[in-house]
């Protein structure tokens, strides 16, 4: 989780065309909504491992301002969900805590969280999806990486958006702990890149947008936006996320990836 | 959170140590103070400096119980810098963390520590730390039972989750069937326990130049320790042995004079088993640790074991609620006050933990611990929040009773107090 790459993630093209072909019955737009998703999936396979920081800077109603720093490391692992390291140096008193992350298309996350004042690395409950991220507008399932068997999707048309003719997808959360009914995707029919998310609340009124920008192209493949920002409707509040220093296969492997490397994280 | 009500204790360092760690601490804040962001110091070694400043006021509800303890007000300031180099990538890395309290009162707790000095060098599948370290076991919340390699720092709270710094040489090997740790631990550290003029002790005070070891080598014993730590599917298993110092020390009443009685301190030889045990299972935390330890004078068993159970969004807010509840189990069972044995030999804790997720991170810790075999219990709130960017509040009330004059509780009858902190972190 807390991988920003909402369309990355480690899933071979085989069980791709598994997640295509066991679901029948699907209605036209039902298919289309999957293929679609597929398709943005399948697109940014094989990135292997990525590393970049990030910036949140969350406001309030009043315009006040609280900066988050966190530093990211991510793994993509064949037929599973990403391992993930998330360090965070800012606010300074939460400076040397490290949260390892073992994602899972449909099961359970694992998930350690590594204390540093006590040493102690928890293991923690991975239930918690639709909570605040470190008190900002991003939930942790907004961070977590896309799994094509997350959802059940919906094509509802195409939009402009950002001058770009976009698919319009809507999709269903599978997991019961979800805090969504549902969320409305756009994706450019060019690139396959997200650029505008709604998030609809557990009583189906409209709670957060989500608006991509400035995407980036790395290793001539795969697409990162470097600015994200979430505005949630109904209580004012926004969370900005600024993407620097994004770095593809830099040759991290599991053993970056273990109680050692998360007490050992900077 | 921990409530657990560890007997209290100390031992300060030598007064030259004890200079030369205040300097390093002062001296080091006061260097990192300005230029707070990391800078290059060579050209492919990086460095960091963090760390932080704590002001701390205790206020004691009631007189107190013995002459020379201070009567309502504590103060107290602590530093704890920490330097940081890493090279070669951070494959290679040294941390240094000095840690000095000043206390208005207490002279035992007026003191420095060096938490951390140490080398660490990360291989692939191994890693060797080689200095002054601390590492943490176990995973309950009211009890640290296997928690074993480092000292506990008694006079820094009531809680004993605060530890000395410990020397070590550890190995740690990255194996399929889990992570095997081997230390060797050279040097002992005595536990520090409240001097006359501190509260939060029973009527004896620690007499912390009156020490005896069972090893002929004393102080300088090597301690070993191994351990297999490992992650299969929800279940978080580890175990151990460990060969060497007992941390705790058997005290005893000595006559100084004629007048003037204090405890004298023995430090054993022993041989624990430790095992613990979490199954993370949706919503639930399943925690379980088990000690079996030998010493001449006694063998016994102890467990701490429970659960924890998270709501999420209760109250359709954007709160959590965990709900904990805990139980300790002594095989000494219950001991009259001064003799050998536990606490915690029948004792039930309960605790909620209350997250706001709010932009100041926002959290309430309430805990209460009652022993079932007489009338004692123990209650504690930890309300913390924070202000800006760099400073936290916490707000602490400790409250602690018993009826029962055996019980080293009702030797702390008169010790509720509350504390306000507000720390500065860089």
């Amino acid at each position: 989780m807390l991988t920003k790459k909402i369309l990355v993630s480690a899933i071979s093209a085989l069980s791709l065309t598994l997640a295509s072909n066991a679901v029948f019955a699907l209605s036209a737009e039902e298919q289309k909504g999957l293929d679609i998703s597929v398709e943005a999936k399948k697109r940014d396979l094989g990135w292997q491992d990525s590393t970049a920081d990030m910036l949140m800077l969350l406001r309030n109603q009043q315009g006040q301002e609280s900066i988050r720093e966190i530093k990211m490391k991510s793994l993509e692992v064949d037929n599973d969900g990403d391992k993930s390291l998330t360090i965070f140096n800012k606010p300074r008193d939460v400076k040397g805590t490290a949260f390892l992350s073992f994602s899972h298309p449909v099961d359970a996350d694992d998930q350690w969280l590594f204390l540093p004042a006590l040493k102690r690395v928890k293991r923690i409950s991975s239930r918690n999806k639709s909570g605040p991220f470190m008190g900002s507008e991003f939930a942790f399932e907004d961070l977590s990486s896309f799994e094509v068997e997350k959802y059940s999707y919906k094509y509802l048309g195409v939009e402009e958006v950002n001058g770009l003719t976009n698919f319009k997808v809507e999709q269903y959360p599978v997991d019961e702990n979800s805090g969504y009914t549902r969320r409305i995707v756009w994706l450019d029919t060019l690139e396959y890149r997200i650029h505008k998310i709604d998030f609809y609340d557990r009583k189906d009124s409209l709670l957060k947008t989500l608006t991509f920008s400035d995407y980036k192209q790395y290793l001539a493949k795969h697409w990162r936006a470097d600015s994200q920002e979430m505005i949630n409707h109904q209580n004012g509040k926004s969370t900005e996320l600024k993407w620097s220093n994004y770095n593809f296969k830099t040759g991290l492997s599991d053993s970056d990836f273990n109680r050692n490397s998360l007490k050992r994280a900077r | 959170m921990h409530l657990s009500l560890s007997k209290e204790l100390g031992k300060r360092l030598p007064n030259s140590m004890k200079s030369s760690v205040l300097m390093m601490a002062v001296g080091a804040s006061l260097l990192l103070s300005n230029p707070l962001c990391a800078n290059d110091v060579a050209s492919d070694v990086e460095f960091e400096a963090s760390g932080n400043i704590a002001i701390e006021q205790r206020y004691f509800f009631d007189e107190a119980l013995y002459p020379e303890q201070l009567s309502h007000s504590q103060t107290s300031l602590s530093v704890e810098p920490e330097l940081y180099w890493q090279w070669n990538d951070g494959s290679d890395s040294v941390i240094f963390t000095p840690f000095y309290r000043l206390d208005s009162h207490d002279n035992n707790r007026t003191h420095g520590d060096i938490r951390e000095l140490a080398y660490i060098h990360a291989s692939d599948d191994w890693e060797l730390r080689v200095g002054i370290r601390k590492e943490f076991w176990g995973v309950t919340e009211f009890q640290h039972l296997v928690d074993v390699i480092n000292q506990t720092d008694g006079v820094e709270d009531f809680d004993g989750e605060d530890k000395l710094g410990q020397q070590m040489i550890n190995l740690s090997v990255v194996n399929d069937w889990g992570i095997v740790d081997v230390f060797l631990l050279p040097g002992f550290r005595e536990r520090t326990y409240a001097g006359s003029e501190g509260r939060l002790r029973g009527p004896l005070v620690v007499d912390e130049n009156n020490v005896s070891y069972e090893s002929s080598a004393g102080q300088k014993h090597l301690d070993l320790a191994v351990r297999w730590a490992h992650s299969v599917g929800d279940f978080d298993l580890g175990a151990y042995w460990f060969h060497g110092t007992n941390r705790e020390a058997y005290l005893s009443p000595f006559a100084q004079s004629s007048e003037q009685l204090s405890l004298q301190q023995y430090y054993s030889q022993m041989d624990q088993l430790g095992v613990d045990v979490q199954a993370t299972l949706g919503d639930w935390l399943w925690k379980f640790e088990g000690i079996h330890r030998s010493t001449t004078l006694e063998d016994f068993w102890a467990t701490q074991a429970g659960f924890e159970y998270s709501f999420v969004g209760v109250f359709d807010s954007n709160l959590d609620l965990g709900l904990l509840m805990e139980h300790s189990w002594d095989s000494r069972g219950e001991v009259a006050l001064g003799a050998q044995g536990s606490l915690m030999q029948n004792d039930l804790f309960v605790g909620a933990r209350l997250a706001f997720n709010d932009m100041q991170s926002s959290e309430l810790l309430m805990g209460l611990g009652s022993d079932l075999d007489h009338n004692a219990f123990s209650f504690m709130i930890e309300a913390s929040r924070r202000f800006g960017d760099n400073f936290i509040a916490s707000f602490d009330v400790r409250l602690l009773q018993s009826n029962d004059e055996n019980d080293l509780l009702y030797t702390l009858s008169n010790d509720d107090h509350a504390q306000l902190s507000l720390a500065w972190y860089f």
